[in-house]
């Protein structure tokens, strides 16, 4: 495995690998010093011509816990204002001795693009409303810690599901895991064609909540209401926000789960998103070794630490 | 055994020419004959003295292709094509006329405009370039453009191309006064309503690569809504790049009922479907899009009955550096002179009547071009395709000044073996 670009290049044995090996990292985190020479060496660049925080951070982190170097790109300090294409950028930083490349695009298929034209490997850390295929990872990470396997549970996937690569990602790496996923969402905020997503639809969102292990909320992006897509965005949180009531009607050992960053008050309660049944936290803690896993097998080709 | 010789006198004027071995494809069947071409008219069918000497080892011989729907980007964007360098590419496509789409910079929205675009296609001279005009100024939907003007400089099919006239008031003040011309209204169907922000068929694959889709209904209903303007106008209608089987079965209703309506389709809509755009390429990027494999083999079927009537290529070139950028940043379009005629015989495997038919005649009658599209008979004039059904081979490399085809590395059957301009040789591929 070259570059890790989308979920589906993982069968249900690579996934259960990066896993095996986020938990290996997951220990060496917890160590006084947290830290192992396995990268030492390496060059890793962050290219992130979409803006994002946690997900460049944590990539960082992961690296530098791996001792490789970090190059950091970042639109506003690069020539792309310049008018870069963004053949001749990846190029200008391959040429400085990058091993690994992790792109994030608001366009479908740019990591895609620079992995055609680049001899380094290539993560995909979010393309537009296609792929984030270590978010998934962490996510399953974060479910498999939490309750042993994903087989036999039953997630529900909440909120703008036709913009988001999230749950594109999410729903074929639970599925492959065993679980079965539900898309909750209004008709304009599901993709035209589900056929081949591998979940089923529910339009009543209080109808399904007692049946549920997990809910994962998405974020809604607020300029959609009041738009083509959404009449209000009140509309909206009444009918598919997780509110304490909404909340309260969850089996008592169900979880929630936000990928971040949180509207909090519109899809989730505050006291919810902090509540003791709340993933969210866990969540970014197991996407550092989850990276570290990727980083790992994709520059060392081994699977084992 | 094909080849050319050169011989007889100094060439004072345009040389003769013969063409040795040729099926001369006609509405009654295909001739075995020799042809005679001089000046710019068919001599005789049967041999005589020429200056050129052409053996071309029993390949089809009829008119010369007309494209419909080309984009030579001159004015404005001549680093994508000029009008020479699509008339070369034309020429090698077998093409002896192309209709030129008015979405330059300036756009073709008044006489003057459209007469610089044929007089740079004569100053080229290697086939008819003929401005279509742009229905509203600057196409920019929200007046009438100068279409007395475009009309007398020679303009005889009006479109917006690239962009949908959508006020359908305004478009029926254009049919209204167009259908008293004669002229033809035609239509880049896409409702911008329900194509807004897509960049690719709305379907399992756009769902899936989480690209905001064009729905099929987009085109499906301007041509619904047109085509209710047509029977109030009766102007003359054609359809640009059908892509929809349902699309191509509302042309097929209106024809039934008598309208002056008429339909072409892009060969790259007769070989691909949307799948291919998991590839992220943006060759296979363009409006309308790649639509799935059932509207292929539709738009296969209408186009072989002749609900569609010809072929049109879209050409429409994009420097490559343009495309190195994500597929939905990626300009649209791709080119097509040089492949249209294998790709149709590849797809359709016609009777070479039929072949010539939507590449030559149809297009040629649509478009109004006098000279054009007529079955070769003596006296009638040298604007000829040699066409041998035969050969397979694989685009590569191609004489327009950008690359960006879909059919690179798709194997085709068919090849432009010479294509005979107002009698002279504007291209030749001979062993």
């Amino acid at each position: 495995m070259k570059h890790l670009l989308a979920i589906d290049q993982l069968d249900r044995p690579a996934i259960e690998e990066i896993l095996d090996l986020a938990d290996h990292f997951t220990e060496v985190l917890s160590r006084d010093i947290p830290k192992v020479p396995a990268l030492r060496g390496a060059t890793i660049a962050t290219l992130f011509f979409e803006g994002s925080t946690r997900t460049r951070l944590s990539f960082e982190k992961a690296a530098k816990a791996l001792s490789a170097d970090v190059l950091n790109f970042t639109p506003s300090t690069s020539s792309l204002s310049k008018g870069e294409s963004l053949k001749d950028t990846a190029l200008t930083v391959q040429a400085m001795g990058t091993d690994l490349m992790v792109v994030r695009h608001a366009m479908v298929g740019a990591p895609h693009r620079v992995a055609s034209w680049v001899d380094c490997s290539v993560i995909n850390a979010g393309d537009g409303a296609h792929q984030h295929p270590t978010q998934a990872l962490l996510d399953a990470l974060t479910l498999r810690r939490h309750w042993g396997k994903l087989d036999g549970l039953r997630i529900a996937i909440v909120g703008d599901i036709r913009h988001s690569r999230v749950a594109r990602s999410n729903i074929a790496a639970f599925t492959t895991l065993g679980a079965t996923v539900t898309l909750v969402a209004p008709p304009t905020l599901l993709p035209e064609d589900v056929t081949d997503f591998g979940g089923t639809i529910a339009s009543d969102f209080d109808e399904i909540l007692p049946d549920l292990d997990v809910i994962y909320m998405l974020r809604i992006q607020l300029e959609r209401g009041s738009g083509p897509v959404l009449p209000s965005l009140p509309e909206y949180v009444a009918r598919f926000g997780l509110n304490r009531s909404r909340f309260e009607r969850l089996p008592p050992e169900a979880v929630v789960m936000h990928p971040g960053p949180m509207n909090r008050g519109i899809e989730i309660d505050p006291a919810v998103a902090d509540g003791a049944r709340s993933l969210i936290t866990a969540q970014v803690s197991n996407g550092v070794a989850t990276r570290m896993a990727v980083l790992f097998r994709l520059l060392t080709g081994k699977a084992q630490p | 055994m094909t080849g050319t010789t050169v011989t007889g006198s100094p060439i004072t004027s345009t040389p003769t020419i013969a063409l040795h071995n040729a099926l001369i494809v006609t509405p009654d069947g295909v001739v075995e004959s020799d042809l005679l071409v001089a000046g710019d008219r068919i001599e005789r069918l049967g041999t005589g003295d020429a200056d050129v000497h052409v053996d071309i080892g029993g390949a089809w011989v009829g008119p010369g292709f007309v494209d419909l729907h080309s984009h030579l980007r001159e004015p404005g964007f001549e680093w994508k094509e000029d009008i020479t360098s699509g008339s070369r590419a034309g020429a090698a496509g077998g093409y002896t006329a192309l209709v030129a789409m008015p979405n330059t910079a300036p756009a073709i929205d008044a006489g003057h405009r459209a007469r610089f675009v044929i007089d740079r296609g004569r100053e080229a001279g290697f086939l008819e370039v003929v401005p279509a005009g742009a229905i509203t100024m600057g196409r920019r939907g929200e007046a009438l453009a100068h279409l007395d003007e475009l009309w007398a400089a020679g303009v005889r099919i009006f479109t917006d191309d690239g962009d949908t006239l959508a006020d359908s008031g305004l478009l029926r003040s254009a049919m209204e006064y167009l259908a008293e011309r004669g002229g033809v209204v035609a239509q880049h169907a896409e409702d911008p309503g329900l194509a807004r922000g897509g960049h690719m068929h709305e379907g399992t694959v756009s769902s899936r690569l989480g690209i905001t889709g064009l729905p099929a209904l987009a085109e499906e209903t301007v041509i619904a809504r047109d085509l209710s303007l047509v029977t109030l106008t009766g102007v003359r209608y054609h359809t640009q790049h059908i892509s929809t089987a349902a699309g191509a079965a509302l042309i097929k209703e209106a024809k039934d009922q008598g309208l002056p309506v008429t339909a072409e389709v892009t060969p790259h809509h007769l070989h691909f479907d949307h799948t291919r755009v998991e590839t992220m390429d943006p060759d296979f990027k363009m409006y309308p899009p790649l639509r799935t494999a059932g509207d292929v083999e539709g738009m296969r079927v209408a186009l072989h009955e002749g609900v569609i009537d010809a072929v049109a290529t879209d050409h429409a070139p994009h420097a490559a550096y343009e495309s190195e950028v994500p597929f939905e940043e990626a300009p649209r379009g791709v080119i097509g002179l040089e492949t249209a005629a294998a790709a149709v015989l590849t797809a359709l495997d016609p009777e070479p009547v039929m072949f010539f038919t939507m590449m030559s005649v149809a297009p040629a009658r649509i478009a109004s071009l006098g000279g054009q599209g007529q079955w070769i008979a003596e006296g009638s004039p040298a604007n000829l395709t040699v066409f041998d059904p035969d050969p397979t081979w694989t685009p590569e490399h191609f004489a327009s000044k950008s690359q960006n085809s879909p059919f690179r590395g798709v194997k085709l059957r068919g090849k432009v073996r010479a294509t005979i301009f107002r009698g002279r040789l504007t291209h030749q591929d001979l062993e």
